[in-house]
């Protein structure tokens, strides 16, 4: 019996724990995106995220996309060819990257590169008072750290997922013309085919909402860290494992929302 | 009735209380700082000393009591009035808490260019003057908080505490981590400021050459409660066993370190 209770009241200390982070996260999330419209702004801080969270992470986006397009390409190729429908190729590499491995792709690299950046530099912030220094500055710390950080990763994302997108089908393009044999016009004709505006617009809604996802746990990571460089390493693993599973989830839950009729 | 500044203390604390889970750390603290005094609270580590600076500051919330600043209790105003009061105050923190990634002059003027009351070129320029306050060169503004040593960075923290002229300042262990020489220079430092601004400050120590220097008047905490008062020139002759045991530095006394045998 005594087991039995043990049990249950661990079960439900964890679930109340589980209840408590999540609607402390959504008190920040909330806090954070209602300073992305109440003044003051701070552009500067605004201008470093963005190039942070957007071109810094170009080559890695980029890299990514280029390769995974070829490697569609040269798996769809060896599993198509024995049933003589290469020609669907070209639109597989298309709806793959831009529905799905376009934003997940560079959410993932986003994630690990950025998301980690940001909590280790709050999480820094935190445990050596300059998060306190600024707000006996007269700053609000959730509008000069949080609110830009978020704001960044939800407008730099899409664009980063639109460039991997091209080069995506770039990949693909390349594999297929220049190892496999395809006529240029050909794959590029099918592509244009398969292409559904839905399809990018889709791409970029999850960008949107992956970039918001991963500022976000970086920036709630970092700012809730404590215990010096082991709170702070605690914290960089925490954002960017939260980050990268939500960003999975909200990924499934969207392609369900927009794809499953 | 109105009472007059000339018989309102600047800062008056009335049965302060702060826990941390079961762990008291402030137990019903009351105290009078009088305007244009130098007041230097000692005590251990862990007796309560940055835990009561913070609630002055309103970085952390009290359990119960109230703190006023010239006579309005900064815990029941609303947020605007407390940023305002907050204005007021200057803060140098123990490890200076600089923004690592702002050059020095951007650091020091920070609070100016918050609260809009200088534009960056102006600001550049009113750094170098306030930069010449603490003894160090204008050119020095130029570089980043990781280029300094630890007592140029205290210097330029206090350089930020005072560029706003603010009316009360706070010192969190201003020669922690100082050789006996930069903590005199840092000290005197603080006493000029302190006396070219009229001042009121608040200065938390365990150093008892640094506590002579600064202040006018002292206290002592001890596990979370004022233990003593008085003259900070009486502090090596106080009377009070447990005072006179932690200025002298005396391993027997009523002072009992909890160590494990």
């Amino acid at each position: 019996m005594d087991t039995i209770l043990t049990l249950v009241a661990r079960l439900g200390r964890a679930t109340l724990a589980l209840i408590r982070a999540a609607g402390s996260l959504a008190l920040f999330a909330f806090e954070g995106l209602s300073h992305i419209v109440r003044p003051p702004f701070y552009g500067r801080v605004f201008l470093s995220s963005f190039m942070e969270t957007g071109f810094f992470s170009l080559p890695v986006v980029a890299l990514t996309a280029l390769f995974s397009g070829g490697v569609i390409a040269l798996q769809s190729y060896t599993g198509f060819a024995q049933y003589h429908v290469q020609s669907a190729i070209a639109g597989i590499v298309v709806l793959a990257v831009t529905r799905e491995l376009g934003p997940v792709l560079a959410g993932l690299m986003v994630a690990g590169r950025v998301g980690a950046a940001m909590a280790a530099q709050i999480g820094t912030m935190r445990v050596t008072d300059q998060i306190d220094a600024l707000t006996t500055l007269s700053t609000n710390p959730m509008k000069y750290l949080v609110a830009p950080r978020l704001l960044a990763g939800l407008i730099a994302l899409p664009l980063l997922v639109l460039v991997a997108d091209v080069l995506g089908v770039a990949g693909g393009f390349t594999v297929c013309v220049m190892k496999l044999g395809f006529s240029p016009q050909a794959y590029i004709t099918a592509t244009l085919n398969s292409l559904k505006a839905i399809d990018v617009t889709v791409g970029l809604v999850k960008a949107a909402l992956f970039g918001f996802l991963i500022a976000l746990m970086g920036c709630y990571y970092g700012y809730n860290s404590k215990g010096g460089a082991e709170g702070v390493g605690s914290a960089t693993t925490a954002a960017v494992v939260v980050a990268s599973i939500l960003l999975l989830a909200f990924d499934y839950l969207l392609t369900d929302l927009f794809f499953s009729q | 009735m109105s009472m007059t500044p000339s018989t309102h203390p600047k800062i008056r604390i009335r049965d302060l209380h702060k826990s941390f889970g079961t762990k008291k750390v402030l137990d019903g603290i009351t105290l009078d700082v009088p305007q244009g005094t130098s007041f230097v609270i000692i005590g251990g580590s862990g007796s309560g000393k940055s835990v009561l600076l913070r609630c002055i500051l309103g970085l952390i919330t009290p359990d119960s009591g109230s703190i006023e600043i010239d006579g309005e209790n900064i815990l029941t105003v609303s947020d605007k009035r407390r940023e305002a009061l907050r204005s007021e105050i200057g803060m140098l923190f123990q490890n200076a808490a600089l923004f690592d990634s702002l050059p020095v002059w951007e650091n020091v003027t920070f609070g100016l260019l918050a609260r809009k009351r200088l534009s960056r070129k102006d600001a550049r320029a009113h750094a170098g003057s306030i930069l010449a306050q603490v003894g160090l060169d204008p050119s020095v503004g130029e570089l980043y908080p990781s280029e300094l040593s630890g007592g140029m960075q205290k210097r330029v923290g206090l350089a930020r505490a005072i560029a706003a002229t603010p009316n009360i300042l706070f010192f969190d262990e201003p020669t922690t981590g100082l050789d006996p020489i930069m903590g005199a220079v840092i000290d005197g430092l603080i006493v000029d400021c302190v006396k070219k601004l009229g001042s009121t400050a608040i200065a938390i120590t365990h150093d008892m050459a640094s506590a002579q220097r600064i202040g006018d008047e002292a206290a002592m905490l001890y596990k979370g409660q004022l233990i003593w008062q008085g003259p900070a020139t009486s502090l090596m002759n106080s009377g009070n066993p447990m005072v006179d045991q932690f200025t002298h530095g005396r391993r027997e006394g009523p002072i009992s370190m909890e160590l494990r045998k």
